[in-house]
């Protein structure tokens, strides 16, 4: 093979970092910040971990970041569950039912956030309901759950479709070849759709902005009221550090797992 | 009753139909309603007659192709860098444009806010400039997904065909590499263009108010409480989602886009 | 064999899929330790009819019975039969030994002991994990996988991934297995080998083989009996030689091994009239009556062009290993002749067949006909699902049709048409097929296609699972959609009841 002039590698090579630094520029300038007291951005007036201190002594902050876990995990495991069964029950059922499953799946899909929040909000003002954490739990369902049909969906796909009969055939019943059989071979994609569910509720606005009872803040809303009219407070700097250190553990978590599968033995010893 | 599998889709349908199919039908009705719940066409003849509210949906066009347009021309070569073989070899440097998705969108967003404040660009007074820069560092990894996994699948024979067959390098990129990527290219831009007229809180922080796009005119318009035109413009969102989605479908059979595949 | 070695009845089953039929009125009895093979073309209801046998599918109607108990409608966990499935379908996330063991571990066996009042009682308890060792093994050793046991499944060969899956279905010990093309993923020499290990371990096991095959060889060498299945609807039961020998009908002489089919007349006591020339043979049918005739092409002899009964040409030869297969035409019909003498394409020659060896059957089919047709107000005859154009007057002799379409027979009276029931017939070489769907008044599909010497013999069925037989010299494949039109001058009519009631 040519070898191609260096000077193509050089270049591709630097848009790809000059690219990479500018999308990481903005958070590495609030992490850099994180470590000095300054209350403006921008002005270093030596290292210190004050923020931390703050950020940790901000009660309603504090409370902020659990609700967000709290609804993140909640609805991540209400989605999980429902969509899992969803895609399983469609799966095995006839082609007409598939159909009208799947176009009505996509719907959430393409939606637009804002539309889906209002169209909640309209139905829950209709019904004379207030908003707790229930309706709040419900939009974010609605946000996560076809994503966990659609990564589940082509695990079933790609399975032998025989396997589950294969099992009633060895005396299995129904639930047992289900829980033992086609569960352990879908189970990749719901562990993805509950990762997938997590981020995209852990990282939502809109539709919890909509739906939220207003005494209830999550990280996004609590920043949101903040930022439309300040600077971001100097503690999320330090919470934006810790966010940061927390993804990237979970990009390397994730990358060392695929590694770990794509290279694992074939052959697996007994006992 | 005997066990079927198909039972078990039971509570994933009765939730699809009450929390996303019955709500669209709620809209629909707000939309042909007035207050008192009397059927009109009133908000549609006043969404049409108000230049105001035309200037919004056109203006928030122009930033969502402006927005398309640009994030394809640096998210294109991007992907082609990362997809070719000579220049990366690892899945971990795709992760790393992936990764900024999964910090807080808020804090993302006003971080970019301070800083370009801070270098001296001021939200205030550039606010198109400020927030067309938000919107771009948003949507690009959304852009560089679907592009790079079109270029993964795609057949390096028929570009060396290409070449073996006389065509230059410009010729190959536009008449082969391009139409090739056109999938990708195709559910990219979908997964810019309609979040983008539909985005609010992006224009908001970055404009300080300046820019109003069509997402935060709905929102403004619910914030007052009035439902009814509220949901007539949802519903034409809604709309405009449709035939987004007919006409990218036209193009390319990936359904889900790049969004399912980010773990 | 005596009744009770009857180990699975199946009593008038008949099962649908979405309002297709696709098993119809089964009736079959399998004797203990047989091995039954189910042969037919794909889609013809073989695998359905063993679905239903082991649980899978539930039959509309009817009775499969199980040492006399009806478990027709039991499902499939609890029906003492196991099956070998097509592609294996074996666990991907077990192992070897553990996809074996999986059915052991879920069984209950009953046993004996006595309660604390010194009674004996029966009482039912899961094997223990020595037993289920001791049987695995035996199971891996019958198919010879002794060292597999930690093998991850999807690690194996195709051929040894086949073992697996029968090795999970033999260690229940089940009545019956039932195997559904177990061998159609394997390459040629490994189903061989296959063949005659399954073959091997239903002698060594004893127990009962239901086996679904489309590969005629394959049930030809391993059976013990034989169920032509086409459509639906057995065509015939019987021993691999019976099959071959007798076979029922044409379709099943086409589908078994290669053979002559053509259309003959009885004219005579044991004189049957094909290929232009009269054949002594040993079948008596009605004089006259149009038969098929099939012949295989083993058991034609050829001599010199004027020591045989009729005179042919070789107009093709194609060496297969052991004998030449040679195509002869006498007249305008081709001879397909196997011999082991080599002549050169282009000789004269003459034929003989023994006349034993002149299979004679009944005719399935000698022209359409349609009972339940009738006249509609434009003077169409309506069957099949389509109205056709038709000429009404024939249904009185010399009878006319006035300026508005109303019926006048000779004697002056006046009928309207409207809802007349008929009998419509029309001959099979009149119905014309056309691959522009367009052209004709319905479509349908070819789903039965058999060369009889000069011409196929076509049954396209439409939407509505209405059949029209189709003689044709042209070449169709099986499962085109083509269009059906008909002359009308060629649909004969015939009226059902008197006209009387229909005069105006």
């Amino acid at each position: 093979m040519v070898k191609r002039p260096n000077t193509r590698k050089i270049v591709a090579k630097s848009y790809l970092y000059l690219i990479l630094f500018l999308m990481y520029l903005p958070i590495l300038v609030l992490i850099v910040f994180s470590f000095t007291k300054s209350v403006e951005l921008g002005v270093w007036t030596g290292f210190s971990l004050q923020l931390y201190k703050d950020l940790f002594a901000n009660d309603s902050l504090m409370k902020a970041i659990g609700n967000t876990v709290l609804i993140a995990f909640v609805s991540a495991v209400v989605s999980t569950l429902l969509g899992t069964m969803g895609a399983v029950g469609t799966f095995y059922a006839r082609r007409r039912y598939k159909k009208a499953v799947e176009t009505a799946t996509q719907l959430p899909v393409v939606n637009a956030e804002i539309v889906m929040a209002l169209s909640l909000a309209v139905l829950f003002k209709s019904l004379n309901l207030s908003y707790t954490f229930w309706t709040l739990l419900i939009g974010h369902v609605v946000l996560t759950v076809a994503f966990v049909y659609l990564n589940v969906k082509p695990k079933l796909v790609q399975m032998d479709a025989s396997i589950y009969e294969a099992a009633l055939d060895l005396g299995a019943t129904p639930w047992y070849a289900l829980f033992k059989v086609v569960l352990p071979e879908i189970l990749p994609g719901i562990f993805s759709g509950f990762l997938l569910s997590i981020t995209l509720s852990l990282d939502d606005f809109v539709i919890t902005q909509y739906l939220k009872e207003p005494s209830f803040e999550t990280i996004s809303t609590y920043i949101q009221k903040i930022v439309v009219k300040h600077p971001i407070p100097p503690e999320v700097r330090a919470l934006s550090t810790i966010l940061f250190l927390v993804v990237l553990g979970a990009v390397i978590a994730i990358t060392v797992y695929n590694n770990k599968k794509a290279t694992k033995v074939a052959t697996m010893r007994r006992k | 009753m005997k066990f079927k599998r198909k039972y078990l889709s039971f509570p994933y349908v009765l939730f699809l139909i009450c929390f996303i199919i019955i709500p669209v039908f709620f809209i629909i009705y707000y939309a042909f309603t007035n207050k008192g719940g009397a059927f009109t066409f009133d908000n549609l003849l006043k969404f049409f007659s108000d230049s105001t509210n035309v200037n919004v949906l056109l203006i928030s066009f122009v930033y969502a192709i402006l927005n398309t347009v640009i994030c394809l021309l640096i998210g294109y070569p991007l992907a082609m860098i990362l997809a070719n073989k000579n220049y990366n070899r690892s899945s971990v440097m795709v992760m790393l444009f992936v990764m900024p998705m999964w910090i807080n969108f808020i804090i993302r967003t006003s971080a970019t806010r301070d800083v370009l404040n801070w270098i001296g660009i001021s939200t205030g007074a550039n606010s198109g400039l400020t927030t067309m820069i938000g919107l771009v560092y948003n949507y690009l990894p959304f852009v560089i997904l679907p592009l790079y996994s079109t270029m993964l699948k795609m057949d390096k024979s028929q570009i060396e065909a290409s070449a073996d067959l006389g065509a230059n390098r410009f010729v190959t990129f536009f008449k082969v590499i391009i139409p090739m990527t056109m999938p990708g290219i195709v559910s990219a831009a979908t997964m810019v263009f309609m979040p983008t007229l539909s985005s609010y809180v992006i224009s908001d922080i970055l404009s300080e108010y300046n820019v109003v796009l069509f997402g935060s005119y709905i929102d403004l318009y619910f914030n007052q409480a009035d439902w009814n035109f509220g949901s007539l413009m949802a519903l034409i969102m809604l709309l405009l989602i449709g035939i987004s989605v007919f006409i990218s479908r036209k193009f390319s059979k990936d359904e889900t886009g790049g969004r399912t595949s980010l773990w | 064999m005596e009744k009770n070695d009857v180990i699975l009845e199946l009593i008038n089953v008949n099962k649908s899929f979405d309002g297709s039929i696709v098993v119809e009125n089964l009736n079959l009895s399998v004797q203990k330790g047989e091995f039954v093979t189910f042969l037919g073309p794909s889609g013809c209801g073989k695998t359905t009819t063993l679905r239903m046998i082991a649980g899978l599918e539930m039959p509309d109607s009817g009775q499969i019975l199980l040492n006399g108990m009806d478990i027709a409608q039991l499902p499939p966990h609890k029906r003492p039969l196991n099956t070998v499935f097509q592609r294996y379908a074996l666990f991907p996330h077990l192992d070897v030994y553990d996809n074996i063991a999986f059915g052991l571990k879920l069984k209950k066996v009953s046993y004996q002991t006595t309660n604390k009042q010194g009674n004996v009682i029966t009482k039912t308890r899961k094997y223990t994990k020595d037993e289920i060792d001791a049987k695995v093994k035996k199971a891996l050793k019958i198919v010879d996988l002794e060292s597999f046991e930690c093998r991850n499944v999807t690690t194996l060969s195709g051929g040894q991934q086949q073992r697996v899956a029968i090795a999970r279905a033999i260690v229940n010990e089940p009545e019956i297995l039932l195997l559904d093309e177990p061998l159609g993923a394997l390459d040629l020499k490994m189903r061989k080998e296959m063949q005659l290990e399954l073959k091997e371990m239903h002698k060594k096991l004893g127990i009962t083989f239901i086996y679904v095959t489309h590969d005629q060889e394959e049930a030809l060498t391993m059976s013990d009996r034989i169920v032509v299945i086409e459509d639906g609807v057995i065509q015939q039961i019987g021993t691999p030689l019976d099959i071959y020998n007798e076979p029922a009908n044409a379709f099943v002489a086409d589908f078994i091994g290669e053979s002559n089919i053509y259309v003959g007349t009885m004219i005579g006591p044991q004189k049957v009239r094909f290929l232009g020339t009269t054949w002594d043979c040993v079948d008596d049918f009605e004089i006259n009556e149009k038969v098929d005739v099939v012949v295989r092409p083993e058991d034609i002899i050829i001599h010199s062009p004027n020591e045989g009964k009729v005179k042919a040409k070789i107009v093709n030869k194609i060496f297969k290993g052991i004998h030449y297969q040679f195509t002869a035409m006498v007249g305008n019909n081709e001879v397909l002749i196997q011999s082991t003498v080599d002549h050169p394409v282009g000789q004269d020659i003459s034929l003989t067949i023994e006349p034993d060896l002149i299979q004679i059957m009944k005719r399935e089919y000698t022209a359409n006909i349609y009972e339940d047709a009738y006249i509609n107000k434009n003077n169409e005859v309506v069957f099949a699902g389509a109205s056709w154009a038709c000429d009404v007057t024939q249904l009185v002799e010399g009878a006319t049709l006035d300026e508005k379409g109303y019926f006048i027979t000779p004697n002056g009276k006046k009928y309207d048409l409207d809802d007349i029931d008929v009998i419509a017939t029309i001959d099979m070489k009149d119905i014309e097929i056309s691959d522009n769907l367009e052209e004709g008044n319905i479509t349908g599909q070819i789903i039965q296609m058999v060369w009889k010497g000069d011409h196929y013999q076509l049954i396209i069925r439409t939407e509505d699972e209405e059949d029209f037989i189709v003689d044709t010299e042209w070449t169709w494949n099986e499962s085109d959609t083509v269009s059906i039109s008909i002359d009308s001058s060629k649909i004969k009519l015939k009226l059902k009841a008197d006209l009387s009631k229909y005069e105006i």
